[in-house]
């Protein structure tokens, strides 16, 4: 049975699942509910001088009958005292000893960090999470990520709160910025424990075509918020990835951005993070989405054979390398499974108006089943990845296996194309239509103008 | 069997009559709209004889534009709203949905237009001017889908159009003849009324075109004249005892429902002759009304019946019965009808045959005739013009107007289309039809 006990850099919990700080952590009441329904660690809600927040925060990208698929927030840090949260985190970890209460921090001057640090260590802190990723807000203040766009200052304050920091320290990062692992290192540089990445990202999530006024609308104004949910995975996943491929940054990172299910935790865990923070998909469905996250995890481990998640922590890592060291000679070109097609032709048009031309239709309007002109295909999987059925369309693999040559390879053999019109040019002899050819394709006849 | 309690109110005639396709809520409608896989070339679009760009309505639709849903919908089909609601989907465009051949429920394309329509409807919103004026007059016959479609299609061209109509409301069978649970008689109304805001045209109700004088006066004062008069009443079987008491035509029956909802006499023992949709629908509307029984008895066996295997369920599932194989004889009775008499059939190389001595006797206090509607035969050929030679003939052997491919008769100031014309289909037939026709008007007339 899988063991999915965790532990980032001494901070420990029975899951790698913790909530991240945001509203689903506010209180003890909600930690302490998490906790019940089975989540491991909680990072509570940004401590500080309490703020006035405004009415109207959120909005959010929906993809047609998708919810939430991007979410975004105009809410600051906790607006509640911290004597009352204080009090609360005591509580949580008399009743919850085994699971993990990271205390985010965001305040200003050194000596205000030295005495929020030692006030939510007395209060039994398991850990403390600097909030340098806020990027809304309190950034304007100086706080947040105006401190995680800054490496020299995020580092300076990384020294004051291990000044006097006896817990474990996470610096958690903005990803509004170029090179995620600028701060990363400095982090490292400070001496903080780990990392945990990415705060959200600074967004205008839509805007009313009737009052012409962004979401959240407050009183007629808005303003830039901070974007997350399952839209910022990818994004996520690139900055967790370079930075636990960088060998200066070096420290454990929990990950965070757009986990939803126990398929997303298992991919932040194979590139590298030592446990999950969620926030979004709590705030979409509650906490009883822990039953799915945990059992989940539990059968992949089990079935791959993972008996803890160091046994794959970083495992996808080895294979994300840089695009000139990809082999050249590997080639895949689309099949379809005329058994499974349904025949709606999207990986026709696909291919035929977004890629290169290479998916052809019978000349008998009743048979609908498109066929792929296999000399014309480059293996983009474009077709693939429209086809609304599960694998009818596959790629397969055309090469041999044997040959294994990358653009590294060719720029140090001096092999690549120099000059615009090179015979070394990809698509040299790759076919491609006469372009008035376009004007005498044969169009749909309700296709109109 | 009596699912269905006999109806005493409104409320009750509205329970039991309640909608097949109902009306989409927005929240439906942009779930639903969601699904749509967006095909290229869609097989729906093809399979719809009015070649709706289905896809792009729905996409239209889930990107709230229900405007251009609306338009997109009417700009290949007049009656949009009608078809949206009594189209047999199920055998056109939602039965080439490409969700068929994969295990997922095909897309509600009838009740997502019908739900695109209903916005503009009730908008009033005018999406349509019509075409610069011509100058030219078209008499149109008959208000009916393919009256009203030609209608519009002539006012797009900017021809003028007067409509004569034999009754008191326009639709056609949309309002006199279909079930009442696919579309009410407001619906129906609602989107004439909404067309003719828009078009202009002129209704003259209670007109009917009774002979030859009456065809003259329209050549003298038109331009052109389209037919669009649909098929006659219910066929006379010819068998002894059907002018008893108590034998009706289905179509007559659906058309009594139609206007008295609840008040239409209906028996306790319900015997539909037929195999056709309007008996199916018949049979359906029995039950609805609270017969005690309701039998369905055709011909031949249920796979030979014409009616749609949906709507055979339908009626089943209404909880009426089918006698197959049977072939009505006599109807008994006294004065009223109290029951019917069969002789059994067998099928022999391909045809059917009476099996002698198979003879009996089904009670009943009812019998709706769902034997097909008769042509308009006589006063078809009252248009003046007529050939008798067989090429020219105005009529073909079946009473079917006979027209070319622009739907123009064989006296070339007529054009027609719909029941007339296909000899009884779909609204949706009349309506791709008619558009032609309108265009084949228009050529002519600029000839």
């Amino acid at each position: 049975m899988a063991d999915l006990r965790t532990n980032l850099a001494g901070i420990k919990s029975p899951n790698p699942f913790w909530l991240a700080s945001a509203p689903p952590t506010n209180s003890g009441y909600q930690i302490m509910k998490a906790f019940d329904a089975g989540w491991g660690g909680a990072v509570w809600k940004t401590l500080g001088v309490p703020v006035v927040n405004v009415s109207s925060r959120y909005g959010a990208v929906n993809y047609r009958d998708n919810r939430m698929v991007g979410f975004n927030n105009i809410e600051l840090i906790t607006d509640r005292p911290l004597a009352d949260n204080l009090r609360e985190i005591s509580e949580v970890k008399k009743r919850f000893p085994e699971h993990a209460v990271i205390a985010s921090l965001m305040v200003e001057t050194r000596e205000e960090w030295h005495q929020i640090v030692r006030d939510v260590e007395n209060a039994g802190a398991d850990g403390i999470e600097l909030n340098f990723g806020c990027p809304h807000g309190m950034c304007e203040r100086g706080m947040g990520s105006a401190v995680g766009q800054e490496p020299k200052v995020l580092q300076t304050i990384v020294e004051w709160v291990k000044e006097v920091a006896k817990v474990p320290v996470i610096t958690k990062l903005t990803p509004n910025i170029s090179d995620i692992t600028r701060p990363a290192r400095a982090a490292r540089a400070g001496g903080s424990d780990a990392i945990s990445l990415i705060n959200t990202i600074q967004s205008v999530v839509g805007v009313d075509l009737d009052t012409f006024v962004p979401m959240p609308n407050v009183d007629g104004k808005s303003t830039n918020g901070g974007y997350c949910g399952p839209a910022v995975k990818p994004i996520a996943l690139n900055m967790l990835k370079n930075c636990a491929q960088d060998s200066q940054v070096g420290i454990p990172i929990s990950g965070i951005g757009g986990v939803e299910n126990w398929r997303d935790a298992a991919e932040f865990i194979l590139l590298g993070a030592s446990s999950v923070q969620v926030c979004t998909a709590v705030m979409h469905y509650g906490f009883g989405i822990i039953r799915d996250l945990k059992s989940g995890l539990e059968r992949y481990m089990d079935e791959k054979g993972f008996k803890t998640l160091d046994d794959f922590r970083g495992k996808a890592l080895p294979n994300i390398v840089h695009w000139e060291d990809l082999n050249l000679k590997y080639k895949v070109v689309a099949e379809i499974n005329a058994d499974k097609c349904i025949g709606c032709q999207l990986c026709y048009t696909a291919c035929e108006d977004g890629a290169h031309q290479a998916i052809g239709l019978s000349s008998d309007p009743l048979i609908r089943i498109p066929s792929i002109i296999e000399e014309n295909c480059v293996g983009c999987n474009l077709c693939s990845i429209v086809c609304p059925v599960e694998d009818c369309i596959t790629m397969e693999r055309r090469d041999d296996g044997k040959e294994y040559l990358t653009w590294g390879d060719r720029t140090r053999a001096g092999n690549i194309p120099k000059t615009f019109d090179d015979e070394l040019a990809g698509g040299r002899h790759h076919w491609v239509p006469e372009p008035a050819d376009a004007l005498t394709k044969k169009k749909p006849r309700h296709y109109k103008g | 069997m009596a699912e269905y309690k006999p109806p005493t109110s409104e409320a009750e005639f509205a329970a039991n009559f309640s909608p097949k396709k109902p009306l989409m809520s927005d929240t439906e409608a942009y779930y639903e709209s969601s699904r749509c896989l967006y095909c290229y070339d869609a097989p729906c679009i093809t399979a719809c004889p009015t070649g709706i760009d289905i896809p792009l309505f729905i996409r239209q639709i889930n990107s709230d534009n229900k405007d251009g849903a609306a338009k997109t919908i009417y700009e290949s089909n007049w009656m949009g709203h009608a078809c949206g609601n009594v189209c047999p989907t199920e055998e056109l465009c939602e039965g080439a949905c490409v969700y068929n051949h994969s295990d997922v429920k095909p897309i509600e394309i009838g009740r997502l237009q019908a739900h695109a329509t209903t916005v503009v409807i009730r908008s009033k919103k005018k999406l349509f001017r019509t075409g610069k004026d011509t100058g030219k007059k078209i008499a149109v016959i008959g208000a009916g889908p393919a009256g009203i479609s030609a209608a519009c299609e002539l006012r797009m061209l900017g021809h003028a159009v007067d409509i004569f109509e034999a009754k008191a409301k326009p639709s056609g069978l949309c309002v006199y003849g279909v079930a009442p649970y696919k579309l009410t008689n407001e619906e129906a109304l609602d989107e004439v009324a909404y067309l003719q805001e828009q078009f202009g045209f002129t209704v003259q109700y209670n007109k009917p075109i009774n002979g030859r004088m009456d065809f003259e006066k329209l050549e003298k004062g038109y331009d052109a004249i389209f037919i669009g008069i649909g098929l006659g009443s219910t066929s006379a079987l010819g068998i002894p005892g059907e002018d008893k008491q108590g034998v009706i035509g289905a179509l007559e029956f659906v058309e009594e429902l139609r206007m008295n909802h609840h008040k239409t006499p209906i028996g306790k023992k319900v015997i539909v002759l037929g195999g056709g949709n309007t008996a199916m629908d018949a049979a359906s509307e029995s039950c609805r009304m609270g017969a005690d029984s309701v039998v369905i008895a055709y011909r031949r066996g249920p796979e030979e019946m014409g009616a749609y295997s949906f709507e055979f369920d339908l009626a089943k599932k209404s909880g009426a019965k089918a006698l197959f194989n049977v072939t009505p004889v006599e109807v008994m009775g006294n004065g009223s009808v109290t029951g019917v008499k069969f002789i059994r059939n067998k099928a022999a190389y391909g045809k059917i045959e009476a099996i002698p001595g198979s003879e009996f006797v089904e009670p009943c206090d009812m019998v709706l005739l769902g034997t097909g509607q008769g042509k308009q035969v006589e006063l078809l050929e009252q248009i003046s013009g007529v050939k008798l030679e067989h090429k020219s003939r105005i009529l073909d052997d079946r009473g079917r107007l006979v027209v070319n491919e622009q739907y123009q008769t064989n006296n070339p100031k007529y054009f027609a289309a719909g029941d007339a014309v296909n000899g009884g289909v779909e609204v949706v037939n009349a309506a791709a039809e008619a558009k032609k026709a309108a265009h084949g008007i228009d050529q002519y007339l600029k000839r």
